[in-house]
């Protein structure tokens, strides 16, 4: 079993060099295809770990290497198989395989082909050790490479100035939040004295309530950073600058759900400390509706699905927070495929229309495209949690977990959500594929995606129907590292009420977006109409105005006083303190430049003048020597 | 009056002191070098000074050595000098500043 | 007293001598000077006892290197009044005053006379040549050897330095002078 570890772990790495190796020649069909193959390969190993582990086989833990022995601290590189990582693995080499081939298609005319693929590839090499490792550290170093590609992946066409914004965005945010998820990390060693789960977790329960506390905040810290949680939500919107299977793989499906698998790892650490849960529970439903309402009125395609991502991000932390890890894993597995599924649809429609973002500009869209048309409403359907699709099992399980656990806000908040979320992704559906074909006013001519695109596409197609039905199956498998909590409404009347009316209230809301969006006489909205006037839908599509907050309050002050730091301090402190520095160097060499004047009378008259200074220094030793006890006396007397 | 070591370590030290003049103020290149030989004496009085009061050869040993060097010194110094005059025509220092820095 | 009347008699006119050899700006003055300096200093050698030191001192300095000096004014124009430095003169003189008295304070610190032990003291009853020779050839003989290896050396080095085309310096000739040389060579040798 070892091999397939070292085979699932190592062969994106393997493609990322490979397609590296044409970083600077022009496209070759090769440097994509070789990463995309491995990634195969990575993903029947992953599929020979699973069924290993689903037919009752033992944890894979290998230890490769040490990487740091230094005194009672001791790091290897470590890697795990265990029910909650191969869940993971599964989920990033099925997307990641898909969204290769996919973009083997989609980046057909790009310059950046070959480095394209180095990079995507190298992302799915981090977001295995992320998931794989066994401790601390390797997850830090997983997190801080997929980091890494994220903001080469989002910058991906640096010569667009919004892109390397957009990067730079990320990259910060996630820095600050790194920041914090490092001072977690430290706080584990210090109190348990290891960084591996199984020694730290099993220290814990020993450890102050108040440390404890710390330590699942900070953690937690760098979990909401990845998983663009409030307030450092920001980035993820903007990161829809990147090519659209970036948006699927990374921040769909992959990276950003690594905040939740953190949750996830960390259970033991969570469960000891309840109130953070709570705490965790509650941003994730305000995060879950918070970004609901801004998809609602947002008009870039990207963007919507972008903030879905955020909402159902929110729904996971609930989960995660109310103590059911295995329903926030299982709904972080449904909703990778469902989303990775519409962003590649909508990747689709990018290229059929040329790049244009804005639904209101396409519509009626299913005639020339029809199997993305199927595509992405299923992905709607199963995103809008309707029965049997993926979205239904997970969600549902989740609204259960809220009422079960009696938190009847939260649980209001995300049936309110999950009509939102109905409607938002209907309307988009609506808006791109139903009512007139409004895009012949711009003169388009859309054409379905290449073949081999489509088919890349199926399985998770496939897996988005049929996800839902694995529940029980993954509930048996990934209970035996996690806390085993089945969630059922006691009483069957209850049960039935609640699982009809939620279906009810969701169909409610597509049917209000299709009878809204999907009829003729849509126009391009341009800022007249009566409803883009109101004050709400002006706070909601300006992002309830946070980034404008962050511009003027964080981002211009802290500019004001970097500037004020370098011109007064860095310009007249440091600066002029190291130019002083040379300055007077640089001085005595020109004025003493002249001694060395060639004229061997004048340096003998020099030689005189060192004898005498070295004839001097002697007589002063001397007498020191001579008299020291007298010195000795007076400088004692001096209180020296 | 007694003559001591003193005496002959202040004799010493003021043919020290005119050597150094010598060769500080000296231009052409042979006087120079004449007192470079001034300076040697001025110690060699001074070795042997010490030798005789304190009853000790090494003040004369090291004498001895001193006439050794300052003959080698003489010798290969007047041939560097006799070299320098054929090149250039002139032994006089301020001429020689090839190693102006 | 005798000893006392030699000692400033001589003191006087090694003083003089030299302080001629340093200020006077005829060569041959200054060379007249330095050897007559040199025949006093071996006065005080035998003042002192170091007769040995003395007869060295006449032999090598008024006869070898008085006669190399004055064998070497022959290539110069010595005729012509040597010009002084124009610097200033109060350094000079300051400077090597200073060093003077500094020294003077070195040798007179008792710091310095209080530790001194004979290490060869002197045998009893023996000649100074006899006590020179044991001491040179026993204990320093190997310095003695290394000292007639140099002045061996020297010797060569003082004939080769002043031997033909001497003057010529690879280094600070450029290639054509380089080649005008060679090919004089090449034409002597035809």
């Amino acid at each position: 079993m070892e091999l397939y570890l070292y085979l699932a772990l190592f062969a994106p790495l393997a493609g990322s060099l490979f397609a590296a190796l044409f970083g600077a020649s022009p496209k070759t069909i090769v440097a994509g295809l070789v990463p995309s193959i491995l990634l195969f390969v990575s993903f029947v190993s992953s599929t020979i770990l699973l069924v290993h582990i689903l037919s009752g086989g033992a944890v894979v833990h290998v230890e490769m290497m040490t990487w740091m022995a230094t005194g009672d601290l001791y790091i290897p590189f470590g890697f795990v198989v265990d029910q909650v990582s191969v869940t993971m693995m599964m989920v990033v080499t099925v997307v990641s395989t898909v969204v290769h081939f996919y973009s083997v298609g989609y980046m057909d005319h790009d310059k950046g082909f070959n480095r394209f693929f180095s990079y995507l590839s190298a992302f799915v090499f981090s977001m295995m050790v992320l998931v794989m490792s066994d401790n601390f550290a390797g997850l830090f170093i997983g997190w801080e490479g997929v980091g890494l590609c994220s903001w080469l992946l989002i910058g991906f066409w640096y010569h667009k100035e919004s892109a390397t914004w957009a990067a730079n965005e990320a990259f910060i945010m996630n820095r600050i939040a790194d920041l914090g998820m490092l001072i977690g990390i430290f706080l584990v060693y210090w109190n348990t004295g290891t960084l591996q789960y199984e020694q730290a977790f099993a220290a814990m329960p020993a450890l102050e309530a108040d440390i404890l506390t710390l330590m699942g905040i900070f953690l937690f810290i760098g979990a909401m950073g990845k998983s663009a949680q409030f307030p450092l939500h920001t980035w993820l919107a903007d990161a829809m600058e990147g090519p659209t299977p970036v948006s699927a793989l990374i921040h769909a499906a992959t990276m950003v759900t690594a905040g939740v698998y953190l949750v996830v790892r960390a259970n033991p650490l969570y469960d000891l400390i309840p109130h953070v849960g709570i705490f965790i529970a509650s941003l994730g439903a305000f995060v879950a509706l918070f970004a609901a309402s801004m998809a609602l009125v947002n008009r870039d395609m990207k963007r919507i699905i972008a903030y879905s991502t955020l909402s159902q991000l929110g729904y996971m932390f609930v989960a995660a927070g109310l103590g059911a890890y295995w329903v926030a894993l299982f709904h972080l597995m449904a909703h990778a495929f469902f989303k990775a599924l519409l962003f590649l649809g909508a990747g689709n429609v990018m290229h059929a229309m040329h790049d244009e973002l804005d639904p209101f500009k396409m519509g009626g869209l299913k005639k020339a495209m029809k199997w993305t048309f199927i595509m992405m409403t299923v992905a709607s359907v199963a995103l809008a949690g309707i029965y049997p699709l993926a979205g239904f099992f997970s969600k549902d399980l989740i609204l259960e977990v809220a009422m079960i656990e009696h938190h009847y806000i939260i649980y209001s908040v995300l049936l309110f959500t999950a009509g939102l979320t109905a409607f938002y992704s209907f309307r988009l559906v609506a808006l791109i594929f139903h009512g007139e074909e409004r895009y012949k006013l711009f003169g388009v001519h859309p054409h379905e995606a290449y073949k081999f695109m489509l088919i890349a596409m199926s399985p998770l197609l496939i897996l988005a129907v049929i996800a839902g039905s694995f529940k029980m199956t993954y509930f048996e498998m990934v209970t035996a590292v996690l806390p085993a909590t089945e969630y059922h409404v006691h009483s069957a009347l209850a049960y039935w009420i609640m699982t009809i009316g939620t279906q009810l209230f969701v169909i409610a809301a597509i049917a209000f977006a299709y009878k809204k969006y999907a009829r003729s006489g849509i126009t391009v909205p341009d800022g007249t109409s009566k409803m883009e006037n109101r004050l709400c839908y002006k706070i909601l599509s300006n992002q309830y105005y946070i980034p404008y907050v962050y511009e003027e309050y964080l981002v211009k002050p802290y500019r004001e006083l970097s500037t004020v730091f370098w011109k007064q301090i860095d310009m007249k402190v440091v600066d002029a303190t190291v130019d002083g520095i040379a300055g007077i160097i640089y001085g005595t060499g020109e004025k003493t430049r002249d001694m060395q004047s060639g004229n061997l009378s004048t340096m003998l008259k020099w030689m005189v003048a060192g004898t005498v200074g070295l004839l001097s220094l002697a007589v002063v030793f001397g007498l020191a020597v001579r008299y020291s006890v007298e010195i000795k006396a007076i400088l004692s007397g001096l209180g020296v | 009056m007694e003559i001591g070591l003193n005496h002959y370590l202040i004799l010493s030290t003021i043919l020290f002191a005119i050597g150094l003049i010598g060769v500080m103020r000296r231009k052409n290149l042979l006087l120079l070098f004449f007192a470079t030989e001034i300076l040697l004496n001025s110690v060699n009085i001074a070795f042997a000074a010490i030798s005789h009061f304190y009853g000790d050869l090494t003040g004369q040993m090291f004498a001895f050595f001193v006439i050794a060097i300052a003959a080698s010194e003489v010798a290969v110094g007047l041939g560097l000098l006799i070299v320098w005059h054929k090149r250039h025509g002139t032994i006089d220092l301020d001429t020689m500043s090839t190693m102006r820095g | 007293m005798f000893e006392a009347v030699a000692f400033y008699l001589f003191a006087f006119l090694t003083i003089a001598m030299f302080f001629i050899a340093v200020t006077t700006s005829q060569a041959l003055y200054a060379l007249t000077a330095l050897a007559a300096g040199m025949i006093f200093i071996s006065a005080f050698f035998f003042i002192l006892g170091a007769d040995f030191l003395g007869a060295v001192q006449i032999v090598v300095y008024s006869g070898a290197v008085m006669a190399l000096y004055a064998f070497g004014m022959m290539f110069f124009d010595t005729t012509r009044d040597v010009k002084e430095k124009n610097g200033n003169k109060y350094i000079v003189i300051g400077l090597s005053v200073i060093s003077a008295i500094l020294v003077v304070a070195i040798f007179s610190a008792p710091i310095v006379s209080e530790n001194i032990t004979a290490l060869y003291p002197m045998v009893e009853g023996a000649g100074n040549t006899q006590e020179v020779g044991l001491v040179l050839f026993t204990k320093y003989l190997v310095p003695f050897e290394v000292a007639a290896v140099m002045l061996l050396v020297a010797m060569i080095a003082g004939i080769v330095l002043a031997g033909k085309d001497m003057d010529l310096s690879l280094t600070l000739l450029d290639d054509k002078e380089i080649e005008e040389i060679k090919n004089k060579k090449m034409k002597k040798v035809l």
